[in-house]
């Protein structure tokens, strides 16, 4: 049969963000898959070396709206290392918790828009009406729904009143009933199990060999999760487990994250009882020492890491971010090959892909020759600044 | 007569198409909550559409990227008429904290032409319900 190769997206209705992916297809299946970024690409590697360490917190926020809290976790643990700075507890417990309730939102977000493309679009509205309790729990502790600020070098910036404890308490009360409901659904609905089981395969050995994180690798039956395996904040102190699935397949991915979001149920419920007195925050030096490090934070959809390099300024010399879809583009490609075409928004979105966190390196590919290069930061600027430096700005 | 009856069905069921140009997920996830059962939108008639061709209105998100540029304009081409820009966000408005990185242009307003600016970083999604609803007496007036 004869091959064909669609394009799909930018703008599609199956994609919520803006990437290209391009699918040869014999027949009905897909044999070959490439992924084309770029359109979400604003240069904040670039922008961060000319600003100050105070203000990379809030640019670093806006590398995404789902993860907001990921990116500045990882950024401020690095410059603290920097630094030498030793956070009070009472921070880093404050900070714990606030990244636990981003991770349930961040998965009740995704179990609905999973559901949503599988068609089951009664769950999605469900899941998202539940995910406003946790919303509004993140909205009493800092003041805003999606960017929480609540990140600063050397700890946080607003502490947690008793008030605020047993509103968080309702609130996951409420949730983990909800999600006992779900758990239920996603795993006895005929419908829904037949649609995501057995669909987008990633076999154990492929995924190690391909560099999955997060989820997808721990859908794989691999039991890897930073917080367990290289602890931060205060995640030594705390009980959870790390949970895996054996299927390998969407349906393993929806199962570890319905687990994981019970987990974070009870490490939150852990903080509030726990939560220690005291300061939140000590003194940040505005220059921070010469030096570089590398700091790995586990982000809703898998490891999250950020390497900076000081100069002994108050700017950073280079700050790199590599975010948790990036590495699992090899496996996505993987998953969609030999699968079907209406498989595709599925398993796309089975690995919680959040394209403005990955758009890092630009890749361009020619279409007439199919030749690819991944170009450089001063590539790109000689190239498309150059040409279009005459158009207003 | 046809004329009115058009006016009138947009009036009651404004089809919105919601457009990415390099925004953070944030405004993104906030419009898609509107649409939701706490704000659902839906009780205004307000649709969610997945092609420019379908679409009344077009809600932009983010910072526009070089390399969207062009796209939005396709996208703003394929519209048919009369057509309404809703920018929401701070990126939409001005670039926001991306102000100054090189592969940014700045905002929509720099590509096609704006008819409501919702502000907020991101903005609530009531706040978006409420940019939609002032973009109908808009509608309202225009041919």
């Amino acid at each position: 049969m004869k091959k064909i190769t669609i394009p799909i997206g930018p703008q599609h209705p199956a994609l919520k963000e803006p990437i290209s992916l391009r699918m040869t297809i014999e027949g009905e299946v897909i044999k070959d898959a490439d992924i084309r970024l770029g359109y979400n690409h604003r240069g904040i590697e670039k922008l961060a070396e000319s600003k100050t360490y105070i203000q990379n917190i809030y640019l670093m926020e806006r590398i995404c709206g789902i993860c907001s809290h990921s990116h500045t976790t990882c950024y401020v643990q690095a410059v603290e290392a920097l630094c030498g700075l030793e956070v009070p507890k009472r921070g880093l417990y404050i900070r714990t918790l606030v990244s636990e309730l981003e991770r349930i939102h961040s998965h009740l977000l995704w179990l609905g828009v999973a559901a949503h493309e599988a068609g089951f679009d009664s769950l999605f509205m469900y899941t998202w009406r539940d995910r406003e309790v946790v919303m509004d729990l993140l909205e009493i502790i800092s003041g805003n729904r999606v960017h929480y600020a609540i990140n600063t070098i050397g700890g946080v910036r607003r502490d947690i009143s008793e008030q605020q404890k047993e509103k968080i308490l309702e609130g996951i009360e409420f949730l983990r009933k909800r999600t006992e409901y779900y758990t239920n659904l996603g795993t006895t609905e005929p419908t829904f199990v037949a649609r995501i089981s057995g669909v987008g395969k990633l076999p154990k050995e492929k995924a190690i060999e391909l560099c999955a994180v997060g989820p997808t690798l721990r859908a794989s039956d691999v039991a890897s999760d930073i917080r367990k395996d290289d602890p931060y904040a205060v995640y030594d102190e705390i009980p959870f487990d790390v949970c895996t699935a054996d299927t390998c397949d969407v349906l393993g991915r929806v199962v570890v994250r319905v687990k994981e979001l019970i987990e974070s149920y009870k490490i939150v419920e852990f903080v509030i009882k726990n939560l220690p007195a005291g300061e939140i925050k000590i003194k940040a030096p505005r220059k921070v020492p010469e030096g570089e490090t590398v700091s790995r934070y586990e982000a809703p959809r898998g490891e999250n890491i950020h390497y900076v390099k000081s100069n002994g300024t108050d700017k950073p010399e280079r700050l790199k971010v590599r975010a948790p879809t990036l590495a699992n583009y090899p496996a996505t490609i993987e998953m969609l090959k030999n699968g079907f075409v209406a498989d595709i928004p599925l398993i796309f979105a089975a690995i919680d892909p959040c394209i403005c966190c990955a758009e890092r390196v630009v890749e361009l590919i020619d279409v007439k020759s199919g030749r690819s290069d991944i170009m450089t930061f001063s590539e790109i600027k000689r190239k498309y600044f150059c040409e279009k430096k005459r158009e207003t700005l | 007569m046809i004329e009115k009856l058009t006016k009138w069905a947009r009036l009651k069921s404004p089809w919105i198409l919601h457009l990415n140009t390099g925004a953070c997920n944030a405004c993104d996830i906030e419009i898609v909550d509107a649409l939701t059962p706490r704000f659902d939108v839906e009780r205004f008639g307000i649709l969610l559409k997945a092609t420019p061709r379908h679409a009344d209105v077009i809600v932009c998100t983010g910072p526009v990227t070089r390399q969207t540029k062009d796209r939005i304009i396709r996208i703003y081409e394929q519209t048919p008429d009369p057509k309404f820009v809703v920018a929401v966000g701070a990126c939409a408005m001005s670039g926001c904290v991306y102000r100054g990185a090189y592969n940014i242009i700045g905002g929509i307003d720099q590509v096609i032409p704006v008819d409501i600016y919702v502000p907020g970083c991101p903005p609530r999604p009531d706040a978006i319900i409420d940019g939609i609803v002032k973009l109908l007496k808009k509608l309202e007036q225009a041919k």
